[in-house]
């Protein structure tokens, strides 16, 4: 089926086949590569983009129930200048990342999080992270990095 | 990973989709937010030749509060459940136990007639719907029917709803000021439950103690003669059937329903 999806605000549109996933279309149809697979069985959110501004899992939804509406990716949230979106800034500040593969799902989950709460304590922040999985960091500077992208002082 | 080849239909009325499953028949599967049945198709245990896709009809997302009777549109999803006004002050163990599944990604997505529909005996929301003595609304070709939650979970992943059947709504009562507690035991943080326990007022739902979601009637019965929340609780595991697998054995289940039950009424009672 013919699938439109506006991407980080420029739509894509290809005839793609009816079962392709959504981390497909955005991977292999727009071509932004930022967006990993991990597990692919909606346990570890190393896919989780915004769909409509909510986090969701890429793997988890077809491309054809996002035709229509607007996804956002991590290559999406910096500035045209290239300046870091805070929470790209927050993670490479507080090192709230080790290998990266993890990263680009972890920020938007985070970004989503926020969205619904702007000042979380450091418990909110690793319950709303839990659909979310680190191999390297222990999470503790993910915390942090949240923290700080929330303008809060982070309490180490 | 990716599903068997389908055909994706999107239906755009709750009449186009009962049309498109009477089009389709047995062929046809109702898709909602998809978190249980995408990894399904991925891993080749499902493959529908037809995919009608019901996410978008926004008809059935709602909460309403009608008369003494709250009425839940099939297509809320969890996260939309959680932060209701509505269930945060009329039935706020649903609110919490539809904020406890699986992650935030997948509360975006999830429906509550999708995991009702799914029938899976380890999800959250069977088991409250069937403590809060819900009742679910289903349309068809020849027009709409009421079952209880009592009656709808017959065994595992399976509803007397027919392949032409939409589930359209869930009913419950009030719950206003009861006491309430909900207790899930799982190995990682967005895993099913091991087993769970959903109690308001005096109900007990269970969470993967047998095939289907199931009241734990001999501590309900125990509460009402005025039992104790820990006497009562150590009947939890009464005319159960806890599946015996590696992650928990069925003696380990019955002894984790009877701590959280005790647990969950306790805090019901507080």
């Amino acid at each position: 089926m013919k699938v439109t999806i506006e991407i980080n605000g420029k739509p894509v549109s290809e005839e793609v086949e009816d079962r392709t996933l959504l981390v497909h279309f955005i991977r292999e149809t727009a071509g932004l590569t930022a967006t990993n697979i991990g597990c692919d069985t909606t346990s570890c959110g190393a896919c989780t983009v915004l769909l409509d501004g909510e986090s969701v899992k890429s793997c988890t939804v077809l491309a054809a129930q996002a035709d229509g509406h607007t996804v956002t990716t991590v290559e999406g949230l910096a500035a045209a200048d290239g300046e870091l979106h805070p929470l790209q800034q927050a993670f490479r500040n507080q090192h709230g990342l080790q290998c990266g593969f993890c990263t680009p799902g972890m920020i938007m989950a985070s970004a989503s999080l926020l969205a619904h709460n702007p000042k979380p304590t450091r418990q909110e922040v690793r319950e709303g992270l839990e659909g979310n999985l680190c191999r390297c960091t222990g999470y503790h500077n993910i915390v942090n990095a949240v923290i700080e992208a929330s303008g809060q002082e982070v309490d180490r | 990973m990716i599903p068997a080849q389908f055909s994706y239909r999107r239906a755009s009325s709750v009449d186009e989709a009962l049309s498109l499953l009477t089009e389709h028949g047995d062929e046809a599967k109702l898709i909602a937010g998809g978190q249980s049945l995408l990894p399904l198709m991925k891993l080749r245990l499902a493959a529908p030749e037809v995919l009608v896709d019901v996410a978008p009809l926004d008809e059935l997302r709602y909460v309403r509060l009608e008369g003494d009777e709250i009425a839940i549109g099939a297509l809320s999803r969890y996260q939309d459940l959680h932060g209701d006004p509505v269930l945060a002050e009329h039935a706020p163990m649903v609110a919490h136990v539809a904020g406890s599944v699986g992650d935030l990604q997948i509360r975006h997505r999830g429906t509550i007639g999708g995991s009702l529909a799914h029938a899976d005996s380890a999800a959250d929301l069977p088991a409250a719907i069937l403590a809060s003595d819900g009742v679910l609304v289903a349309r068809g070709p020849s027009g709409e029917r009421r079952i209880p939650a009592a009656e709808f979970f017959l065994g595992p992943f399976t509803t007397p709803l027919e392949p032409d059947e939409l589930l359209t709504e869930i009913r419950i009562g009030k719950q206003t000021g009861l006491g309430w507690g909900f207790e899930k035991f799982t190995r990682r943080a967005i895993d099913w439950a091991i087993v769970g326990v959903a109690v308001v007022g005096t109900s007990v739902g269970l969470i993967n103690m047998a095939g289907t979601p199931i009241r734990a009637s001999a501590a309900e019965a125990a509460l009402a003669s005025g039992s104790s929340p820990a006497e009562a609780g150590a009947l939890a595991a009464e005319d159960t059937s806890p599946v015996d697998e590696p992650h928990a054995t069925s003696e380990y289940r019955r002894h984790l329903a009877r701590v959280l039950t005790t647990r969950a009424l306790t805090a019901a009672a507080a």
